[in-house]
């Protein structure tokens, strides 16, 4: 792994390595409010943060990478964290007027995304967020019980999902999406199936459903392992997405990956550059990029990467990912997506075929029953039985090329 | 006296006797500090436990040895050869080898535990082999030490001459110098004649990628250097020496090998069946009549079948035991075929943990994944036909119906445990089939238990149950007693109805269907949810005993990929991948390596 700890002759390197410039830009706000109970990503608790500072670090580095890495046309944008919202109009203002001036040349249908959390968008922010550019907003909404978000450290209630909804369409954000989650601790079929009516009832055009994980380093960790979390036990977390799946179809959503659904055209472009294995750049603590066959992770504190970008690009890692490890990763996060992967993609990317790299592996899946041909024979997806079983499907092609690390 | 008859009267060879955790790695090290073999600088805590193995359970295993220089009070030099000796009784055979290299023995007891059976084991080993035995008194320092206490057991139970003995804490370093004293004055000098033909006792040796099998040897008469032939007496090969050394503690190149001393001779051997441990390295041009006695050969007792995981490592797994059998002459294989494991080896080791330390060593030294069966004892069983067979693979047994008679392996078993267990290990010996033969007092407050026990009982947890259930007061030692007739079944184990032939185990009948309902359940513990329901059964001949059920895993699948998931999420998926290749494909299930061995983990009550 190669540790960059200064940006010299990096620039050359990124350029030389990469295949076509990046169309897609990931940037992380680390700050939030409060902690949600099960979050493990990146993020602080916003008080007292130097979040001017982060947002010039931020600047800095856009700065130093365009410089770098020249951007193609971009096509869609995505502002997560933490939440993005608790930037305050006038911060909110410099933001995104900072990503203009490093990036003026947004396609003209641009899908730019940011996350919110309802309770921390009042209508003026949301209109400096319009007229700043963004054009989609994706709410965290997670569930219509106040007692189920208490529950898991969330501190809007169902009101000011409303509130906010309404707020978003008053300063013209029609293109919005709210993300749910199911197997939450205390969570019954009925309940999640409440959520889901409540979600639909909102007629939006993109749903995010997810199933919680309870990852390390958490407060639910914590109680999981003293056996003091209360989740639905396995059974019912399945009739859970089964129900919720079907739901969804019923409404005239289609499926487009594990957790996602949409009206026709209404897919979430970002999203799907990552399960193309597409380049990305990847601006923020902690954030992480895909730009010429390079990944790179940023440095993690606020503190320390304001002060690293100060001066140079702050990464924390930064590694070429070998041809046949994408070439993995290719199927890993492509057969996320319903559509699956197709041949000639596979092709376009990596100047071999699909059959002779995981001939074996795809054939197994298939006699298993985990993934099914597309019917002109033209690629691979998931069935049925293989959106239940992702996982058996993914790993079948991990460190087959490769060594494990 | 010439020069070399000069040396010899300063050389002592010497080892040390003593139970696990009373403290022989650490005197050890400390003889080597102090005679500056070491600087401490250099010292690496416990020195001669070389394998990362030995040092994490804090055994030996390996037998070493060392040539160290000690400047006597009476102004003279010695030269002192250490070598080590493993402390359980799997390894008596280990032990027998490293004392007919010596002289004499430190006898180092714990102050507060006093004697333990595996050490009785060892002192009369050293006693049959006329070593001069030097009590040690260890960690006197300790709060509850009673020095006085042990030596009176030395003497009533070993009839050793104890007043003499050495109180020391090796970890303190106490009582080094005066141990080293005694070693030079009471531990008799090598006899053998330097003018008679070369005859040396081989007791170890080792594999050098480089330099092909190093012999370790202790030289009883004439003398060995480079250039000179030798002949091994037992093989008949003759090689060429290129270089001899001594363990200083590194291995050294030294000009000769003298009477007396213990080294090592690199000659060109590539293979590894050349040179036996116990046979007698002679002068090819003017040999010896006579070899020297050599070693009692003691023969596997506990037998189980060793699988690589990958079937492509079978070539590698046969080496790897080759390159084990060369320093461990106690280890038998031989290859065998199973339907459920495929190839593989059917393996027979001294004891449980010998069983432990060979699968070990060859998943680290060796980085091959293994799945080990559950270890059979030697069963005899007399066919209706009046024919005898011998069985050591539970998928070998006969129909019942052809079976006259079965006889199995008992074990004198002596167990030295405080008098407030003496209930305890009664009840545990009880269940465990034992016979109760007798029982001893030591002193006023420890008692030797003595039992007939099958050995199958006793290759099973007995070992691991003596000790959570003496809170580990309890020693134990025993030695085979003989073959005994007894009433016994076949168990078979199905998976998703699939008789697994590396399951099947054999039971006492009246135990068996304890046993099935216990280890079906065991199994369905250690077998993950696979995408379909997978039943459990035990069977004996064709009745079903006990069932289980192993429920069908529901769903799988990471509900996040995006952006930053995807190396945090690749690694996810590389780990859950790396626990499925070390299960192994049996139909179509997949079993944990563990599952092979889910008949030890079961606790008979």
């Amino acid at each position: 792994m190669n540790d960059m700890t200064n940006n010299e002759g990096m620039p050359e390197q990124i350029i030389e390595a990469g295949s076509s410039a990046p169309k897609a830009i990931y940037i992380h706000i680390p700050f939030c409010t409060n902690k949600c109970f099960y979050c493990d990503f990146n993020s602080y608790v916003l008080k007292d943060q130097p979040v001017m500072d982060y947002l010039r670090a931020l600047d800095h580095e856009m700065e130093l990478t365009v410089r770098d890495a020249p951007p193609g046309e971009i096509r869609s944008i995505f502002v997560g964290g933490g939440t993005p919202t608790v930037l305050n109009p006038q911060e909110m203002e410099f933001f995104l007027a900072s990503i203009r001036k490093h990036f003026p040349n947004f396609a003209a249908d641009i899908e730019f995304s940011m996350e919110a959390n309802p309770g921390t968008t009042d209508l003026e922010k949301l209109k400096v967020m319009h007229e700043g550019g963004v054009n989609r907003v994706s709410f965290g909404v997670q569930a219509f019980q106040n007692e189920l978000l208490s529950g898991i450290g969330r501190i809007h209630n169902t009101v000011d999902v409303y509130r906010s909804l309404e707020n978003a369409h008053k300063a013209g954000l029609h293109n919005l999406s709210i993300d749910l989650m199911f197997g939450l601790p205390n969570q019954t079929v009925e309940m999640l199936d409440y959520s889901v009516q409540k979600a639909l009832e909102l007629d939006l055009p993109h749903y995010s459903i997810y199933s919680l994980k309870v990852e390390e380093n958490t407060l639910f960790h914590t109680l999981y392992k003293k056996n003091q979390l209360p989740l639905p036990d396995e059974e019912d977390e399945l009739k859970m997405y089964l129900l919720l799946m079907q739901r969804m179809k019923e409404a005239g959503y289609r499926q487009y990956e594990i957790s996602n659904f949409a009206k026709p055209g209404y897919e979430s472009r970002h999203n799907i550059t990552y399960w193309r294995n597409e380049d990305y750049y990847g601006f923020g603590a902690g954030a992480h990029g895909y730009v010429g066959h390079q990944r790179h992770m940023n440095i993690k504190g606020v503190n320390p990467y304001v002060e690293a970008a100060s001066s140079r690009l702050p990464r924390l890692e930064q590694f070429v990912v070998p041809r046949e490890e994408a070439m993995e990763d290719f199927m890993m996060v492509g057969l996320r997506m319903l559509d699956g992967i197709r041949d000639a993609d596979f092709e376009a990317q990596f100047a071999v075929k699909l059959e002779d790299m995981f001939g074996s592996h795809l054939r197994k899946m298939l006699e298993a029953g985990l993934l099914e041909r597309h019917e002109d024979g033209g690629g691979y997806r998931l069935s049925e039985k293989g959106l239940l079983f992702g996982n058996e499907v993914f790993a079948e092609f991990i460190d087959t090329l490769t060594e494990p690390k | 006296m010439t020069d070399i008859k000069l040396r010899q009267q300063k050389i002592r060879n010497f080892s040390i006797i003593a139970h696990i955790d009373h403290g022989k790695s650490t005197l050890a090290d400390r003889i080597l500090e102090y005679t500056g073999a070491l600087t401490s600088r250099e010292m690496q805590e416990q020195v001669l436990d070389k394998m990362d193995l030995e040092r994490e359970r804090g055994i030996t295993i390996k037998l070493q040895a060392v040539r160290l220089v000690y400047k006597a009070d009476d102004g003279e030099e010695y030269l002192l050869n250490l070598i080590d000796t493993p402390g359980h009784v799997d390894f008596t055979y280990e032990v027998s080898r490293s004392l007919a290299a010596c002289e004499g023995a430190l006898l180092v007891v714990d102050a507060a535990q006093g004697i333990e059976a595996q050490t009785l084991a060892n002192v009369y080993l050293a006693l049959d082999n006329d070593l001069e035995i030097l009590p040690v008194i260890n960690k006197i320092d300790l709060p509850s030490a009673d020095p006085e206490r042990v030596k009176e057991e030395i003497e009533e139970v070993i009839g050793l001459d104890a007043s003499e003995a050495v109180h020391a804490s090796a970890k303190a370093g106490i009582g080094i110098k005066e141990i080293l004293e005694q070693v030079v004055q009471k531990v008799p000098a090598p006899t053998g004649d330097p003018d008679q033909p070369l005859k040396a006792l081989i007791f170890d040796s080792h594999y050098d990628p480089y330099k092909g099998v190093i012999v370790y040897v202790r030289v009883v008469d004439g003398h060995i250097k480079a250039g000179s032939k030798i002949k091994m007496m037992a093989t008949d090969k003759v090689f060429e020496v290129i270089e001899v050394g001594a363990f200083k503690p590194r291995m050294t190149i030294v000009d000769e090998l003298n009477v007396g001393d213990v080294g090592f001779i690199v000659a060109g051997i590539k293979h590894v069946g050349d040179t036996r441990v116990g046979d007698t390295v002679t002068d090819a041009k003017n040999p010896t009549t006579e070899p020297l006695p050599g070693y009692r050969k003691i023969n596997p007792m506990v037998f189980c079948g060793l699988y690589p995981i990958e079937s492509s490592d079978y070539n590698d797994l046969r080496e790897a035991l080759e390159k084990l059998q060369l320093n461990d002459a106690s280890l038998s294989f031989e290859p065998e075929t199973s339907s459920a494991l495929g190839f593989g080896f059917r393996c027979g080791f001294l004891g449980l943990l010998h069983m432990d330390v060979i699968q070990e060593r060859i998943e680290r030294e060796f980085n091959i994944p293994l799945i080990t069966t559950a270890p059979s004892v030697i069963y005899h069983v007399m066919l209706t036909n009046g024919e005898l067979i011998t069985i050591d693979n539970p998928s070998n047994y006969p129909e019942v119906g052809k079976i006259e008679y079965v006889e199995e392996p008992y074990v004198k078993a002596g167990i030295i445990v405080p008098n407030d267990f003496v209930g305890t290990v009664m009840e545990l010996c009880q269940n465990k089939r034992g016979e109760f033969v007798n029982m001893e007092y030591l002193d006023t407050t420890r008692v030797t238990i003595t039992y007939q026990i099958p050995l199958s009982e006793i290759v099973y947890d007995f070992f691991d149950q003596l000790k959570s259930s003496t809170k580990g007061y309890a020693s134990f030692d025993y030695e085979i007693s003989g073959y005994r007739k007894s009433n016994l079944v076949k168990m078979d184990i199905l998976l998703n109805g699939e008789q697994v032939d590396a399951l099947s185990f054999i039971v006492h009948r009246e135990k068996a269907y304890h046993r099935g309902r216990v280890i079906c359940e065991k199994l369905r513990e250690l077998i993950p949810r696979q995408m379909f329901e997978v039943p459990i059964q035990a069977s004996v001949g064709t009745k079903i005993i006990a069932r289980e059920t192993v429920k069908a895993m529901r769903k799988n699948v990471l509900a996040k990929c995006y952006g930053g998931d995807i190396s945090r999420k690749r690694k996810l998926l590389e780990k859950q991948k790396e626990g499925k290749k070390r299960m192994k494909q049996v139909g179509s299930v997949e079993v944990p390596q563990e599952a092979f061995m889910a008949v030890l983990k079961i606790d008979d009550k």
